[in-house]
């Protein structure tokens, strides 16, 4: 299956976001630049981490409105699938794509170590690897990851098994609500996580727990 | 040319950690009798024209579409 990596000032995760594509579907992304209005067919586009416009006004503000975006938005209304990562998630919030915002960390502190992901629904197109309740190692590192919707929004995503990843017990590092670590829009195509499952795919990186949901969203078998 | 200033606050119930953060340090500087502390964001902006009508829809836009993120913020218009 073929993919693609969004790329836009500031951003520094698409080198390991291409590296963890390359390696797991046998063939390198396309590269996506944020002006480009049309990004080619392909199965799966990647929003990659990073600082995108120096996290100025609100992270992932600025580059929401950049051209790609609407071209995202049009490939995510055919069914195309998108995955945001840490700031890509923020681009995809901030660009109205998934519900809800991401503040500040409550401790105020940029947080970078690992934490244990509960697989809440393991019934989507990026975790099918995965069993339901699995508890899987990730990295995170972020400054600001605490995701914050209002009360009914909380319900619907909730009852539509829209949380994906939650922060297993004890282990939320940004104060996020409900210890949400990754939701998906309601058409099932678009998800977004603050956790960086591109840095946990082989031995080099000391697990590869986050394989599975780059090979269940290219549909390869995972390693 | 027309000046105007927004304010972007955040929605009540929405927690602010950066608030409390300020509001922790006022009181350890023995400012006594602070309550609830909300840290919020100022725009002066410019505008071209003198048609105030017309810049407050725009700048009503310009809120809506960027300035702020109405899932947890408000804004205020203030035209001179």
């Amino acid at each position: 299956m073929k993919s693609a990596v969004v790329q836009l000032p500031g951003l520094n995760r698409d080198r390991d976001m291409i590296d963890a594509l390359t390696k797991i579907s046998g063939q390198a992304p396309v590269t996506v630049w944020q002006t480009e209005t049309e990004i080619p067919d392909v199965d799966l586009i990647v929003i990659p981490g990073g600082f995108s416009y120096g996290d100025y006004l609100r992270c992932g503000a600025i580059a929401a409105r950049m051209p790609v975006m609407q071209a995202i938005r049009d490939k995510a209304e055919k069914g195309v699938k998108v995955l945001g990562v840490c700031n890509g998630f923020q681009i995809l919030v901030e660009a109205g794509l998934l519900p809800g915002a991401l503040m500040r960390n409550t401790s105020l502190r940029f947080v970078s170590k690992e934490v244990m992901l509960e697989v809440v629904n393991a019934d989507t197109h990026f975790t099918r690897t995965y069993e339901k309740g699995q508890l899987i190692r990730c990295p995170v590192a972020h400054h600001d990851g605490n995701y914050f919707v209002d009360d009914a929004t909380l319900a619907a995503l909730e009852d539509g098994n829209q949380v994906v990843f939650r922060y297993a017990a004890g282990t939320n590092p940004n104060g996020s609500l409900g210890d949400i670590a990754g939701v998906i829009n309601a058409h099932g195509n678009v998800l977004g996580m603050m956790p960086h499952p591109e840095n946990l795919i082989e031995a080099a990186h000391g697990g590869n727990d986050g394989r599975g949901i780059f090979a269940s969203a290219l549909e390869v078998i995972a390693a | 040319m027309i000046k105007a200033r927004v304010t972007v606050t955040l929605k009540n119930g929405v927690l602010d950690p950066q608030g409390k953060a300020i509001e922790g340090a006022l009181s350890s500087l023995g400012f006594e009798g602070v309550g609830h502390v909300r840290q919020g964001k100022v725009f002066d902006l410019e505008l071209d024209g003198a048609d105030k009508a017309k810049a407050e829809s725009d700048l009503k836009a310009m809120c809506d579409k960027l300035l702020a993120n109405t899932v947890i913020e408000n804004y205020s218009i203030a035209i001179d």
